[in-house]
């Protein structure tokens, strides 16, 4: 039990891993909807433990050389000031990485406990730091070619695609899951494995080590990250970084998995070696910063402009930022832990060194990186309590050692609840944002069914609008052509009848003179009871019923002619031609122009043909 | 999480028997056409009905496309131009089928000068629409060859502006017998048979962007 309080730090640090960084492997499947996340986070979860327990041993074993947090309580110490760096630093909108943390972290034990940092190993992290999300960069760039390229020349059905992809990304995510697991698992319980040792379980075909089962462990809290926290940011950051297709989703899961698993394989190590070549670095690398790297990559390849260059500096800030104020925090924490609560933070066994040096008691000194076993570190406290601790102590009696026992207990308790009330604030909190971000989401996405159907009707709408728009055109031309033609005719039946006058002028012959005015007649009646003009108005009235009601509506007192001149207006015909269809002189018009203008109030300046036109 | 291959080819085909639908629609529209023109009533009366099959068959395909789209969250970055574009295409033989059922209702009369020009529009009207359905087809294989499929859809579909437009000259310039009512409805007609060609010139025009679209 004691062990899991212990280990409760580790914990915390892999459940934040899994809420985070699970979205750098998934983020863009759940939240484009390609994946869901119950798929998601299954898959996720299987292969994160497999790839902490199988391949957890690489990076953690560099970890262990930078410095190997030799006590119980120094591991929890170092890895609660890891979370810690992480929680304040992501709540500061800070660029930070669970990597970068954890090493500030034994730094700042290194420095506490007076232990040398090797400057080597200090270095080949960072130049992995570095080179992680350059090689990620790389990876996407060559992949996105190899993509688009196959994507060009296949002419595969878009609907096979799009399962292809599915398929794709669960397979590159679940690489991706397997290599976080590999890579990552050292952050999370890599200060542990120096500090506990748990009896080995053979399983007849197979057999799990200490650090394999605090692997484990530690990959269940990833799992549990997983599913408890990542839907959200998969939902919301895993697709606002940067929105990709589902083909870049898969380059970009696949460079970053590739580069935690070159960076955290010893077998890929081991066999570049054996070709002559420099052994490759295990060192556990931030996910996030390889997935930005990829993208950046990307970016470049399509151009660099729509790169955000300003991502670069903050990742280096990262580098410089986080390990700092995780050694700070480390630093002063076990110090606290040390001093208060008296606990053994690896500071006894340099004393104890340095003594046995002295004595020279044995060529061999224990050094930090013995591994102490959980079960003797109480009683080794209880032994360097009394040999090495200052001479003060030395000399109190064994009353008083069980009240510093007490004290110590009260403190954990307390630490304990400390942590507890801390989890259920960030929990409780954490829901409540979750709940409010739910329900703006379930909102967002009731309106923009509702734009959706809105656009649906209004497009409908604008196509009803635009046939409407032709059939009245073509309505209005259909009327000016029928106005045309009794224009013509009007025209012409006018200049006959003139014509009959002027021949009338000249006969004398009677017979003829009545034939002659029998014709004139019949032009005149012809002119004044047209057919073609009496469905003219028809056609008019009926196209213009719903002007000609409004019209009405709004001035009542307009008579019938007045509201027939209204409507050939709006035809836009001149006078003269409204003349010829009315047969009345344009003159005419003119004056019952003149008195609708006056009964429909019309701005003098305001022409009254656009006044018509516009009425409606 | 996904659709089973299996379901991925029976909507495969869903979508091509869709398009072979409407494409057959409009084929039916044109021997309709050219069946109401010669008089060959009982042929007539044949193509109404299979246009009208033809149409409640799209119209069935289309939901289900469109039920498989949304229940299985496919393609869910395309799907709305997607669902567009079916409706486009839907909209084609939807046009076809009124047409054909005006002809029926309101029995026009066409002079014999204008036997041949009515039967042009209607071709070239159908070549459109038939230009674009392989554009369609190739859209949802290979994108980026939709553009050079399209040019013969704009060609077609200028042609019978040009067809529709000389066929109302005519009607008003020239055929002085005929009673302007007549001209009038012959000229809808015209229009009625042009719009083929100028939902095809849409549906093109929707296409060439949806190709733009996924090349980026």
């Amino acid at each position: 039990m004691i062990i899991l309080f212990y280990l409760s730090s580790g914990l915390f640090l892999g459940w934040s891993l899994g809420a985070n960084d699970a979205a750098n492997v998934f983020g863009t499947a759940v939240g484009s909807r390609m994946i869901r996340f119950k798929t998601a986070a299954i898959v996720a979860s299987i292969f994160v433990i497999l790839g902490a327990v199988i391949q957890g041993a690489g990076a953690n074993h560099t970890l262990g050389k930078l410095g190997n947090v030799s006590t119980i309580a120094a591991a929890f110490t170092v890895a609660l000031a890891a979370a810690l760096t992480v929680y304040w630093m992501t709540r500061m909108s800070l660029p930070v990485s669970t990597s970068q943390a954890i090493v500030g972290a034994i730094i700042g034990w290194n420095f506490y406990t007076s232990n040398p940092t090797d400057l080597g190993i200090l270095t080949k992290i960072v130049t992995t730091w570095v080179s992680g999300p350059i090689l990620g960069g790389v990876f996407a760039i060559l992949l996105f070619m190899l993509v688009k390229k196959l994507t060009k020349k296949s002419s595969i059905h878009l609907l096979y695609r799009d399962s292809f992809i599915r398929y794709g990304l669960l397979a590159v995510g679940a690489f991706g899951a397997y290599s976080l697991g590999a890579n990552n698992i050292a952050n999370v319980m890599g200060v542990f494995t120096g500090a506990v040792d748990l009896p080995v379980i053979d399983l007849g075909i197979v057999q799990f080590s200490s650090t394999q089962q605090l692997f484990f462990i530690g990959g269940i809290a990833i799992a549990i990250g997983i599913t408890t926290y990542s839907k959200h940011i998969m939902e919301t950051v895993g697709n606002s970084l940067m929105p990709l297709t589902p083909e870049a989703a898969i380059v970009v899961v696949l460079s970053q998995a590739l580069v935690l698993f070159i960076f955290s394989s010893q077998g890929l190590s081991n066999a570049i070696q054996s070709i002559g070549l420099p052994a490759i670095p295990l060192v556990p690398v931030s996910s996030s910063q390889v997935v930005i790297g990829s993208i950046i990559g990307i970016g470049l390849y399509k151009g660099g402009k729509e790169i955000k260059y300003n991502i670069l500096g903050s990742i280096s800030l990262g580098w410089v930022a986080t390990p700092i104020v995780a050694g700070i925090i480390a630093f002063f924490m076990l110090f606290f832990v040390n001093n208060v609560f008296q606990k053994d933070v690896g500071v006894d066994r340099k004393i104890e060194r340095r003594i046995e040096i002295v004595n020279g008691s044995g060529t061999k000194a224990v050094g930090a990186n013995d591994t102490l076993v959980l079960s003797n570190s109480i009683e080794k406290k209880s032994d360097t309590s009394t040999d090495y601790t200052p001479v003060g102590k030395e000399q109190s009696s064994k009353h008083e050692v069980g009240s510093t026992a007490i004290y110590l207990w009260i403190g954990l308790s307390i630490l304990f609840i400390a942590i507890l009330v801390l989890l259920y604030y960030l929990w409780t909190k954490g829901k409540k944002v979750w709940l409010v971000k739910h329900e703006i989401k379930s909102l967002e996405e009731k309106y923009l069914l509702k734009i959706e159907s809105l656009e649906k009707s209004l497009k409908d709408k604008i196509h009803r609008q635009d046939d409407l728009g032709k059939e009245l055109k073509f309505r209005q031309g259909e009327m000016v052509t029928m106005a045309m033609s009794i224009i013509h005719k009007n025209e012409f039946l006018n200049s006959l009848k003139n014509e009959i006058v002027k021949i009338k002028a000249n006969i004398r012959d009677q017979e003829i003179r009545l034939g002659l005015n029998k014709l004139s007649l019949m032009i005149t009646q012809d002119l004044s009871i047209d057919r073609d003009r009496e469905k003219f108005q028809m056609h008019i009235n009926e196209q213009n019923s719903n002007f000609i009601h409004q019209l009405t509506e709004t001035f009542p007192s307009m008579t019938d002619n007045e509201k027939r001149l209204a409507s050939l207006l709006r035809l836009n015909l001149s006078s003269k031609e409204i003349a010829s269809i009315l047969n009345i002189s344009p003159k005419s018009v003119e004056m019952n122009r003149y008195r609708l203008r006056k009964k429909l109030k019309v701005d003098p300046k305001v022409s009254l043909s656009d006044f018509i036109r516009n009425f409606l | 999480m996904s659709l089973l291959f299996k379901n991925v080819k029976q909507l495969v085909f869903d979508i091509d028997n869709f398009i072979d639908t409407v494409e057959q629609g409009v084929l039916v529209f044109k021997e309709g056409v050219i069946n109401y023109i010669n008089g060959e009533k009982a042929s007539f009366a044949d193509k109404i009905e299979r246009i009208d099959r033809l149409e409640a068959t799209a119209d069935k395909l289309q939901r289900k496309i469109d039920d498989e789209f949304y229940s299985h969250s496919l393609l869910p970055q395309n799907v709305s131009d997607i669902e567009g574009m079916i409706d486009k295409i839907d909209e084609i033989i939807d046009i076809a089928k009124d047409n054909l059922y005006q002809f029926d209702d309101e029995l026009p009369f066409i002079p014999k000068e204008l036997v041949n020009d009515y039967i042009r529009l209607a071709d070239t009207s159908v070549e459109a629409a038939l230009s674009v359905f392989p554009a369609a087809r190739t859209f949802f294989r290979e994108p980026l060859k939709v553009k050079e499929m399209l040019a013969k859809v704009y060609f077609y579909e200028k042609e019978a502006d040009k067809i529709s437009r000389n066929i109302k000259r005519k009607l008003f310039h020239d055929m002085k017998d005929l009673h302007l009512s007549q001209k009038i409805h012959l000229r809808y007609f015209a229009l009625h048979i042009e719009t083929i060609s100028d939902r095809a010139e849409s549906l093109a025009d929707m296409l060439s962007i949806l190709a733009l679209k996924m090349s980026i």
